[in-house]
């Protein structure tokens, strides 16, 4: 038999307030190994409050060859940002 | 794809590269980036692994409680780096346990300074000072190369890894401020690492296969050579600090240079530790082979034991 | 509670932490994979934060051990203290784990009581420990059900390592002249009174880990009054060969 253990990815919350963020990845047989062994390896300083792990398979990642259909969109609606619109100086406090 | 496709995506590839911008696993990349890469990343996590063993060596014997807390964080760091530099691989579609097989089958290298034996404790602060001083000045630059995940593991490298050259130049001072006893010991450990720290910075760039390539795709910012002497000059007056002498009748300031002047390297030697031949290759790699081998049926445990788990959950819910 | 009897018991605290984090050290970098190198080195560093903690209070109450590693390196082997449990070699990741478990459990009701202690040092050691030694317990239990429930290979192993080490568990309630005076004086812990809950929850675990308690057991002695196993001269032959070699220096 030889089933290796699977990928998991961990995210660490450094301080409440914070959010979750990616820290890196690491191998676990199953759910609570993962957390265990993250917290061995992520956060042997002092680093998190709170961990979550997935299966990295259970990652769905989009595909970087549609970034352009994906994102591009995004660029021209200046008008979503506030400096899109033009104020009188006057006008404080917007 | 044709070869002229490929060489079109290949220029917007390095260009990107040029432009500083990251480059990403699922982005597309050419096929020598990724095998090189996937070269340079487990070389440089099989080094960390097998680095833990000529250490980890003195665990049981360091000389006070505070050493053997420090040099136990210390291996077990390394062992964590081990693990970030593993799982950057990963991401480039090869496994940890592929990546073992080529490092216990002796088809993937390793960093050949841990090849040379830790006899004193001494050897325990020349270790801190020089192997992971010139570690980071070959680490320092990698915070910045091309493929993020590797980028990203450096920093966390990096990070942690401020404390152990300090960690090992005051077992150093310490030594050097003791007895003579303690201090002909710090400068017997000098005396025999000073040589393969110096190669521990690669073989000259006349002889250097890689430098090219690698400085284009920011694997390496600087030549083997400037390295070494970077290291060279940093490391020289740290030695005068602690009254020990660099073993070293060649090495004077260069004033008109500005650096020092050091004598000739026996590559013969180098080439000889990285063929196979170093005084501890074969006890290395038969510790990492018996580790992995002996807790094969540690890691089947847990597999079998996790799939029983799963599947009484799955007949609970239903 | 006069000094001498306080430093006993103290170091029939402390030697136990000491030993097994030894042992712990030296598997560093020979664990089954990385992951749980990382996880036993962590473990072994608590340990030793533990040990420095109550080796510092020792050797204030001690005119011969003026500092930590005085108490921790210059002791003949009659004088640790340590039970016999904790000095049993890596004979294979069962026995680490198995030894860990066995002591981890003990451990932790031996700490939730010492919070406790009227002696306000050994009470603050305990309030710190007792986090660390509550995640211990959880780790090695966790390995313990993994291994006893897991391949056929692996309960095997697993049970021969309970087997192997079942018979110096009892040890770890025997009561000595400076658990007695420690007791009467309210610093110390009833040890005789953690056997019942101790034996409950392993056997509950193990019986959950597919594992069975050895039957009519025999049990050893005597680590508490310093006659230790054969292991444990290399142990500490390893652990006091700097200070040994080379006498009176500072590293």
């Amino acid at each position: 038999m030889k089933k290796n253990w699977p990928l998991w990815e961990v995210f660490v919350r450094s301080k409440n307030g914070l959010e979750h963020r990616h820290f890196g990845s690491l191998h676990a047989a199953d759910a609570e190994m993962a957390l265990e062994n993250a917290r061995d390896v992520y956060t042997r300083r002092n680093e998190g409050v709170s961990i979550w792990v997935v299966e990295s398979k259970y990652i769905t990642a989009s595909n970087p060859a549609d970034n352009g259909e994906l994102f591009e969109p995004a660029k021209d609606k200046v008008y979503r940002h506030p400096t899109f619109y033009n104020l009188p100086d006057e006008v404080k406090h917007m | 794809m044709s070869e002229k496709e490929i060489k079109n995506l290949e220029q917007i590839f390095e260009a990107r590269i040029e432009r500083d911008e990251k480059i990403e696993p699922k982005d597309w990349m050419p096929e020598k980036y990724r095998q090189t890469h996937i070269r340079q990343i487990s070389q440089h996590a099989h080094s960390e692994i097998v680095g833990m063993l000529p250490e980890g060596n003195w665990i049981t014997r360091a000389p006070s409680l505070r050493r053997k807390a420090a040099l136990l964080a210390k291996v077990q760091d390394e062992a964590g780096h081990g693990l970030y530099l593993y799982s950057a691989c990963e991401t480039l579609g090869v496994s940890r346990d592929e990546l073992y097989e080529q490092l216990h089958s002796g088809k993937a290298k390793y960093s050949s300074i841990f090849n040379y034996p830790t006899i004193t404790w001494a050897d325990i602060g020349a270790i801190g000072w020089l192997v992971d001083g010139a570690a980071i000045i070959n680490q320092v630059p990698l915070c910045n190369t091309s493929f993020g995940p590797y980028a990203r593991a450096m920093v966390r490298v990096c990070k942690e890894e401020s404390f152990h050259q300090r960690q090992g130049f005051e077992i150093m001072l310490t030594l050097c401020r003791g007895t003579e006893e303690q201090k002909a010991m710090a400068q017997d450990a000098l005396n025999r690492w000073w040589w393969p720290s110096l190669m521990m910075l690669g073989p000259t760039d006349a002889a250097s296969v890689h430098t090219e390539q690698s400085l284009k795709w920011k694997l390496k910012r600087k030549t083997n050579d400037e390295l070494r002497q970077q290291f060279i000059d940093q490391t020289v007056p740290q030695a005068d600090i602690l009254g020990i002498t660099v073993p070293d009748p060649d090495l004077k300031w260069n004033e008109e240079t500005g650096h020092y002047d050091f004598g000739e390297i026996d590559w013969d030697e180098f080439w000889q530790v990285v063929k196979g031949h170093g005084p501890c290759n074969k006890e290395r790699m038969k510790a990492r082979v018996d580790a992995w081998e002996n807790g094969a049926w540690v890691r089947d445990a847990a597999m079998a034991y996790a799939e029983k788990q799963q599947s009484k959950k799955v007949a609970k819910a239903s | 509670m006069e000094k001498t009897a306080l430093f006993n018991y103290i170091l029939g605290i402390a030697d136990n932490n000491l030993i097994l984090g030894q042992g712990l050290g030296e598997l560093c970098g020979h664990g089954p994979n990385l992951e749980t190198d990382i996880a036993l080195t962590n473990i072994a560093l608590d340990l030793f934060g533990q040990t420095r903690s109550y080796y510092q209070y020792a050797a204030k109450l001690s005119a011969i051990h003026k500092t930590e590693d005085d108490v921790a390196y210059l002791r003949k082997e009659r004088e640790y203290k340590n039970v016999l449990l904790v000095e049993q070699p890596n004979t294979h990741f069962g026995y680490v784990i198995a030894r860990q478990y066995l002591f981890d459990v003990f451990n932790y009701l031996f700490v939730e009581k010492l919070q406790h202690s009227k002696d306000e040092t050994l009470s603050a050691i305990a309030k710190k420990a007792i986090k660390e030694v509550s995640y211990h317990k959880r780790f090695s239990g966790d390995w313990v059900k993994r291994l006893g429930d897991g391949t056929e290979e692996s309960n095997q192993k697993m049970q021969e390592a309970i087997d192997g080490l079942w018979q110096y568990t009892n040890e770890l309630f025997e009561m000595t002249e400076a658990d007695e005076i420690a007791l009467k004086a309210g610093i110390g812990v009833n040890l005789s009174e953690l056997k019942e809950a101790y034996y409950k929850e392993v056997s509950e675990v193990l019986k959950e880990a597919t594992l069975t308690i050895p039957e009519n057991p025999y049990f050893q002695k005597g680590g508490k009054q310093g006659i230790h196993t054969e292991h444990m001269g290399y142990i500490l032959a390893d652990l006091q060969y700097m200070q040994r070699t080379y006498p009176n220096m500072t590293w």
